[in-house]
């Protein structure tokens, strides 16, 4: 049942909202941040895919599409999948999670909203001021040299809000190790918390390196410093190898919070323990450690050396392992489970699939001679896609179904959620799996113009868009609906065992009226609850 | 209100950076061949770990805090291997 009081309903002046220091009502703050840009980067997109319906340009002109895949890929990477799972569900659930009554430091977790939302204006303004033709990846020379963009001022927002990355991984490290509830040891700790604890330690180690390269770009950029230049004394490469040293990394930051969320979808809509629960949680820490040491698989066409190339394909293969053992043991928590379709258990199956799909083809690229034929062609475009929209933006979708109840106090049409769900996954692969064989026909990325040959796929791959653009949209009809119409939700409306199912449904303003404390492992769906799930 | 003061430590850990960057400047023309690339790193080495001992206070830390601080200094080592088995094994 709804309490009385509870975090939405404590205050309702604007001031209550924008100097809070609750991570619930942060949560809700980087939420609605996150649906403004997904919707600005996803218009881009669709103005790419209406472009490339046809073989000739119709719609824009070369330089104003460099601008718009430009636009749409800083947009997307680092103002919505970066902070999507960690900055709204992690902000919200990590201290329900644990019992405790915030993150460890609230303050600086409102001060992250505040330098994300600054470095999201400040590189929105160079957007819209007159673009950036760079691509996301701002490779020298032509960031350095040629383009008359208004690249440093996107690059100053990137940078700006890497410090809001590490503030947030900074605060969740420590409240996992400092606020946890009595009894709840490591090894009790939700797998969730595990893939969060993983992502801020790569969010620490790796966001640093990104703000060094930006800033050597605009040192030698402004000042003329030979860093990549190598008529100035600079290596080419450099600049490749610090900002891949991120950006691969970055893919995990992506993509372990969504494997987090899937395992607790998972088992609570098989109703049993995640398979090998030691095994997925140092698989976390794995992929977080290995992802580090694979990054120039993504220079193996650049001029880097053939021992570096051999090394880093070698050790692009070694990190599928601990995705794949993930797989294998989501697969086995399903064997035998007794399996709800609910609608965060379709986007869970559908992560699964389409996760696995991008991973696969990933391995592809991992070979030296196959990348060759694929590098900056249109393969490579549908791989990254499928584990970061098929696989993350899936992902956030089935988060948010599931711990809607929990953060609105409200219950949504499940008819309409498994619609959407549904077609998200038919319209993804619609978008993207063309794609793979526009690529591997030897279609390159990053032209709005191509051979007549194409077309079909094109057409397809446009038509697969509409689609998707459509389910992305009905979410927000059906949850906003909810969240002021819908149906009561009662605490634990999935009958989970999780803490923050313990509490009311919106949480009360510090979260718990009594401090709890833990004394079984995390999923005990056959012990405790053998109830079906309530909303079912 | 009281008057708060920077610790000692502090003031001079910051007089020795500024020194060591005057000297980085001073000795960057000075030709000593590769020695300079010699010079300079040492010299950066210097000031890291002046910022890492009395800025960032590692000295008086044991723990959880030295394990992350030395993570950091095991991912850049990470970063400097890999990066650099490039440029030595570049034909």
């Amino acid at each position: 049942m709804m309490s009385d009081t509870n975090y939405l309903t404590t205050d309702f002046t604007l001031r209550s909202w924008f100097l809070t220091t609750d991570h619930k009502r942060i949560a809700i703050l980087y939420f609605a941040s996150l649906i403004v840009f997904f919707f600005i980067g996803g218009a881009a997109a669709t103005l790419i895919r209406i472009e490339l319906a046809t073989p000739q340009a119709d719609l824009v002109s070369s330089d104003v599409y460099n601008r718009l895949f430009t636009m749409h890929g800083i947009i997307m990477v680092w103002f919505f999948l970066i902070p999507s799972i960690p900055n709204t569900l992690g902000n919200f659930i990590v201290p329900l999670m644990i019992g405790a009554r915030d993150l460890a430091f609230p303050r600086l977790n409102l001060m992250s909203w505040y330098i994300f939302m600054l470095g999201g204006c400040t590189t929105l303004f160079a957007i819209f001021a007159g673009g950036v033709d760079t691509g996301w990846t701002f490779y020298t020379p032509f960031s350095t040299l040629y383009s008359n963009s208004y690249v440093i001022v996107a690059a100053a927002g990137v940078f700006i809000a890497g410090f809001s990355s590490i503030l947030t991984g900074l605060n969740f490290i420590v409240t996992i190790h400092r606020l946890r509830a009595p009894g709840l040891t490591w090894y009790r700790l939700p797998l969730f918390l595990w893939s969060l604890y993983a992502t801020s330690v790569i969010l620490v180690l790796a966001t640093p390196v990104l703000a060094i390269t930006l800033l050597l770009m605009a040192t030698e950029r402004f000042f003329g410093v030979g860093i990549f230049d190598p008529r100035i004394g600079g290596d080419p490469l450099l600049f490749q190898h610090l900002f891949w040293f991120y950006s691969h990394p970055a893919v995990y930051i992506m993509i372990l919070p969504g494997m987090g969320v899937i395992n607790e979808l998972i088992s609570c809509f098989s109703r049993k323990q995640v398979f090998g629960y030691k095994f997925v949680a140092w698989c976390s820490l794995a992929i977080a450690a290995v992802g580090f040491l694979v990054w120039g698989h993504h220079m193996f066409v650049s001029g880097q050396s053939l021992v570096a190339s051999l090394v880093f394909s070698f050790m692009s293969f070694i990190v599928a392992v601990p995705s794949a053992i993930k797989v294998f043991n989501w697969t086995a928590t399903l064997h035998k489970g007794s399996i709800h379709f609910d609608a965060p258990m379709l986007y869970a199956l559908g992560f699964i699939g389409l996760f696995t799909v991008g991973g696969l083809t990933g391995l592809f690229l991992a070979c030296l001679a196959y990348d060759v034929h694929a590098t900056d062609t249109y393969f490579v475009v549908a791989h990254f896609h499928y584990i970061m929209v098929g696989g993350m933006v899936t992902a956030y979708f089935g988060g948010l179904h599931y711990w809607w109840p929990k953060i609105t106090g409200r219950l949504y049409s499940e008819y309409w959620a498994r619609t959407a769900a549904v077609l998200i996954f038919f319209g993804f692969n619609l978008t993207f799996f063309p794609q793979f064989i526009l690529g591997a026909e030897g279609m390159p990325r990053r032209y709005h113009v191509y051979p007549p040959e194409f077309q079909v796929w094109n057409v397809l791959s446009s038509g697969g868009a509409t689609i998707l653009a459509v389910a992305y949209l009905m979410p927000l009809f059906y949850l906003g609906y909810s969240a002021f119409f819908g149906k009561r939700a009662p605490a634990n409306p999935w009958d989970a065992p999780g803490l923050e199912w313990q509490t009311s449904s919106p949480p009360p303003e510090h979260n718990f009226t009594t401090q709890p404390v833990v004394t079984r492992d995390p999923y005990q769906y056959n012990e405790a609850f053998q109830a079906e799930p309530q909303n079912a | 209100m009281t008057d708060w003061r920077p610790p000692l430590a502090l003031i001079g850990a910051w007089l020795g950076l500024l020194a060591l960057l005057a000297l980085t400047v001073t000795l960057a023309y000075v030709p000593l061949g590769a020695g300079n690339a010699v010079v300079a790193l040492t010299i950066g080495t210097i000031k890291a770990g002046l910022v890492a001992t009395i800025f960032m206070e590692l000295w008086h830390r044991r723990g959880l805090t030295l394990v992350f601080a030395g993570a950091g200094l095991f991912w850049l080592g990470i970063l400097l291997y890999l990066g650099s088995m490039d440029f030595l094994t570049r034909t």
